[in-house]
């Protein structure tokens, strides 16, 4: 196994999700683009930690994992009250703080 | 070491593939079953990559917990079951050329950076008796400044999405 085809995969995987976030409307949408991309670093972090012979890459691994789930609970909170007060989760009425 | 090779091949095929379903499908929830799929996909890199432990907490936190966070979200915002036609930007096509530069130079520097270096063979699996020894000895302060984070992170969320 090469490291490069691990690597390659998971910049694959982040570059979709760069192509999520900016091209998709729904709230709910970009959040799971984002999760795509979190998916694509933890694939980095085991790969070098294969190739390292060391475990520090499976610690952040995990850490990740945690963080990323805490982020979509408060992430989906977001939404769900950007949807209560405007009946809407389309990001590109979200403005207000446009220059 | 061809049948992990061929195990990666098929896996990462299906992982592209329902990555790609996830960012252009048009219903929500379909997105969002392909996107367990991904992270399936990903659990069974991890298999590939000797980290047992990950691949499991993936599976328990990933497919379990947020995949169940999702859905409840995408049914309390009241998206329709049905295809919707407004799920992307007007501007979404400009996400192509910016994904595809940047796919261009990650791959242009990951390939002059390690070029065909192999994985070592025949590495042992990490236990997760090891990981726990990392966890609790040198990372214990990063591992109570995470407790804390999901603590402000479940506050937080209640505390948003209350009715007052």
């Amino acid at each position: 196994m090469l490291v490069n085809q691990f690597l390659i995969l998971a910049a694959v995987l982040f570059c979709i999700g760069v192509y999520g976030v900016i091209a998709r409307r729904n709230a709910v949408m970009v959040l799971m683009s984002i999760e795509l991309i979190l998916n694509s670093v933890n694939l980095n972090l085991i790969a070098f930690a294969l190739r390292n012979g060391s475990v520090d890459g499976h610690i952040f691994a995990l850490y990740i994992i945690a963080v990323a789930a805490a982020e979509v609970g408060v992430g989906l909170a977001l939404v769900l009250l950007v949807y209560r007060n405007r009946k809407s989760i389309g990001l590109e009425e979200l403005s207000e703080m446009k220059g | 070491m061809v049948a992990q090779n061929i195990a990666f091949g098929i896996v990462a095929a299906i992982m592209v593939w329902g990555a790609l379903r996830v960012v252009t499908v048009k219903n929500v929830v379909h997105a969002a079953l392909w996107l367990v799929l991904v992270l399936a996909g990903a659990a069974a890199q991890y298999v590939i990559l000797a980290a047992e432990f990950v691949a499991i907490t993936q599976v328990l936190v990933y497919i379990g917990a947020v995949m169940v966070l999702f859905l409840f979200g995408t049914m309390l915002t009241r998206a329709r079951i049905g295809a919707e036609q407004e799920l992307n930007n007007n501007s979404w096509w400009l996400g192509v050329p910016s994904a595809g530069i940047l796919l261009g130079v990650i791959t242009l520097a990951l390939v002059s950076g390690f070029g065909d270096e192999e994985l070592p063979k025949d590495a042992a699996v990490v236990t997760t008796q090891e990981i726990s020894d990392q966890i609790f000895g040198p990372y214990l302060l990063p591992f109570w400044a995470l407790s804390f984070v999901l603590l402000v992170a479940v506050i937080g969320a209640i505390v948003l999405a209350r009715k007052d």
